[in-house]
């Protein structure tokens, strides 16, 4: 077990770096932004192996889940989420919404 | 003559005086007309426009050769700076000196939290918390300011693309999900001085449990459960009685005004200890837990009803 903790240590040291270089070089923004969140989440296990489970804690509540949340509003409102996707989308569920109502 | 020249020009390109968006906007917009002038005029305008683009080609080449030299200065700056830090838990760093040897020492006797960061945050330092909270007030009323469109004439309302809470999985994951989140997030405010965690900490996981609310059932309703108004007495209550306590704490601290504090320690460990930590946390919970809240409704929504 001692001997896994280098080796997990340097794992996540190295996912971390690449999660960060992604992020700067990912092209669409939807991608950059879970990449961001995914560096959030290594970042809060990397908090509680350096013994701040206080920080891990706030790390993953605000860097993984209320930044991401805002992050991808900013998004919607700049409509740079992929529009006709979204219009698919309505169009399913208001499809599916029929089909519930004449049930 | 030369070099002056270019100096002059990057100079100018440095302060800004020289557009090259605008340049090639303009670009654009002649190349349409060119077309139908005279073979002589089109061919002038080509010898112009080709001297042009070779400039633009120069000014783009020096932007990211200067970008590239930029960031490999800035690395290596941070990088040499990286060598100067103390080893990770080392014994001999500045930071280990009498302040931290009286905090470790008394800190659990003095503020009677067994949770030490939380003793120093909301008991030794709690006027820097005091200050945070109200950093987290401004930047609600910052994003309420830029964000707020009540005044404008109502624009399309981006209708929900999918409906959540008709989703049978989101639904009944959401179900479960939800009141977890939220208790763990008020157990973590309410042990905040006798495990890690604490204000900002269970703040930050009710709100994203009331976000997650918001997502799953519609902003309508959980404006229904968290109204503005509500939002609005919770936050001033908040901040008004952490004011007041920490005043009350400051004013019977000093020893030669002769008034003592009636709120005790207690003993370290028991949930009713700690002085003024527990109320303390639920206050900076119950201010984060607003921010991230009309954060995420003012982003979504431009206003908050």
């Amino acid at each position: 077990m001692e001997l896994l903790i280098p080796i997990f240590r340097m794992i996540l040291l190295i996912s971390l770096l690449v999660c960060a270089v992604a992020t700067a070089l990912s092209k669409k923004p939807m991608t950059m932004i879970i990449i961001f969140t995914a560096y959030s989440i290594i970042m809060s296990v990397v908090w509680v192996l350096l013994r701040s489970p206080d920080l891990a804690i706030t790390e993953a509540a605000v860097g993984a889940g209320v930044t991401g949340v805002l992050f991808f509003l900013t998004l919607r409102k700049l409509h740079l989420i992929d529009k006709d996707k979204e219009e698919e989308l309505r169009a399913a569920n208001e499809s599916k919404e029929e089909k519930n109502d004449e049930k | 003559m030369m070099k002056n020249k270019f100096s002059e020009k990057f100079s100018a390109w440095l302060s800004g005086e020289v557009d090259l968006t605008e340049k090639i906007a303009e670009e654009k917009r002649t190349e349409a007309p060119s077309r139908i002038s005279k073979k002589e005029e089109a061919e002038e305008t080509k010898i112009i426009r080709s001297l042009e683009k070779k400039e633009i080609k120069l000014s783009f080449k020096e932007y990211k050769v200067l970008s590239v030299v930029f960031c490999v200065i800035l690395i290596g700056i941070l990088t040499a700076t990286v060598y100067f830090l103390p080893t990770f838990a080392s014994s001999d760093v500045p930071a280990v000196n009498e302040v931290y040897e009286h905090y470790v020492a008394q800190g659990r006797d003095e503020t009677g939290a067994v949770n030490t960061v939380a003793g120093m945050i909301l008991d030794y330092r709690a006027f820097d918390t005091l200050g945070e909270s109200f950093v987290l007030f401004t930047a609600t009323c910052a994003v309420l300011i830029l964000m707020d469109d009540k005044h404008k004439k109502p624009k399309k309302e981006m209708h929900e693309t999918v409906n959540y809470s008709r989703d049978p999985i989101v639904k009944s994951m959401a179900a479960i999900l939800i009141p977890l989140i939220l208790v763990f997030g008020a157990y973590i405010l309410v042990n905040g001085h006798l495990s890690p965690g604490g204000g900002f900490s269970g703040g930050a996981i009710l709100g994203a449990g009331f976000i997650l609310y918001a997502m799953v059932y519609g902003d309508e309703q959980a404006l229904k459960v968290l109204s503005e108004r509500k939002i609005k007495v919770v936050t001033i209550c908040s901040l008004s009685f952490y004011c007041l306590a920490k005043s009350y704490s400051f004013f019977t601290g000093n020893e030669f005004n002769g008034v003592h504090s009636v709120i005790s320690a207690g003993t370290p460990g028991d949930i009713l200890s700690g002085g003024l930590i527990m109320p303390l946390n639920i206050a900076v919970g119950l201010v984060v837990c607003c921010t991230m809240y009309s954060f995420y409704m003012l982003f979504k929504r431009g206003r908050m009803n």
